[in-house]
């Protein structure tokens, strides 16, 4: 069977409920299946991305050191709205650096986050075949 | 078509499931394919027979068990996000050391795995939920 386009759309701010956790562990076992993976942050979905997370108030498991992990399982297409980074104050820098590796250039490292416009994502989202939304 | 049908919010609270019970009983009346159901997050609350609604409310849970056994559905429960939840069928009962278990009739608790594969061998995944 053909390969699919997998799109995970993540919409939701990283602590107060588990949809974004949730998310990610569908993201991780889905790897090993070998689909063509990206994965979209949007609205407070962007704030998963936030780099210097620090979740010792609320007794809750930091899991952000994970999305550095997500070039190791081969998820390489991370798009970021630039609108809703730019409606809550936020810029790339204040995200996580992602990388992966390219297997194909000698390894070098590559960014894997996408600045992208609403327009631009809405196209993005329109070539895909299957759609997580969490 | 072949469909999966994912199932995101828990029951009475939210109306995902009921919304997604209708549409799965409709996309069977008019001959298409369910692969699978498949339930995550607090959806996974769908699957215990402990539920106890009103006598003049639906009971949500009674009615997927039912579409179930007519339409021999695949209702796939996350294992994960179950153990975090407690619906419970032997095997997890036995492996997690519990003194007993919830879980409805035409139900069964696998891994996420089968959501992707529910992805991938539909021809399209309708998700309810927020």
């Amino acid at each position: 069977m053909a390969t699919k386009k997998f799109m995970y759309v993540n919409r939701r701010a990283p602590y107060g409920t588990i949809y974004a956790w949730e998310a990610l562990e569908v993201v991780l076992i889905g790897a090993a299946f070998e689909q063509d993976v990206s994965m979209a942050f949007v609205d407070d979905g962007v704030f998963q991305l936030m780099k210097g997370q620090d979740t010792a108030g609320i007794d809750m498991k930091n899991f952000s050191p994970t999305y550095s992990a997500l070039g190791d399982y081969e998820v390489t297409k991370i798009y970021v709205e630039k609108e809703s980074l730019e409606e809550r104050g936020l810029t790339l820098d204040d995200l996580q650096h992602l990388v992966w590796e390219d297997e194909d250039e000698d390894w070098a490292e590559k960014d894997s986050i996408r600045l992208v416009s609403r327009a631009e994502l809405a196209e993005v989202f329109a070539g895909q075949d299957v759609m997580f939304n969490f | 078509m072949k469909l999966t049908v994912q199932v995101n919010e828990g029951p009475y609270q939210h109306q995902a499931s009921d919304s997604a019970y209708h549409f799965t009983k409709a996309a069977l009346e008019k001959g298409h394919e369910i692969f699978r159901v498949f339930f995550y997050h607090d959806g996974v609350n769908n699957g215990t027979r402990l539920t106890t609604p009103p006598q003049d409310d639906r009971n949500v849970v009674a009615r997927w068990s039912e579409l179930a056994e007519k339409n021999d559905l695949d209702l796939v429960i996350c294992v994960a996000a179950a153990q975090r939840r407690g619906i419970v069928d032997e095997g997890e009962a036995e492996r997690n050391g519990k003194d007993a278990t919830n879980i409805a009739p035409g139900f069964r608790i696998s891994g996420l795995g089968q959501l992707i594969e529910g992805g991938i061998q539909s021809d399209r995944l309708v998700v309810f939920g927020d």
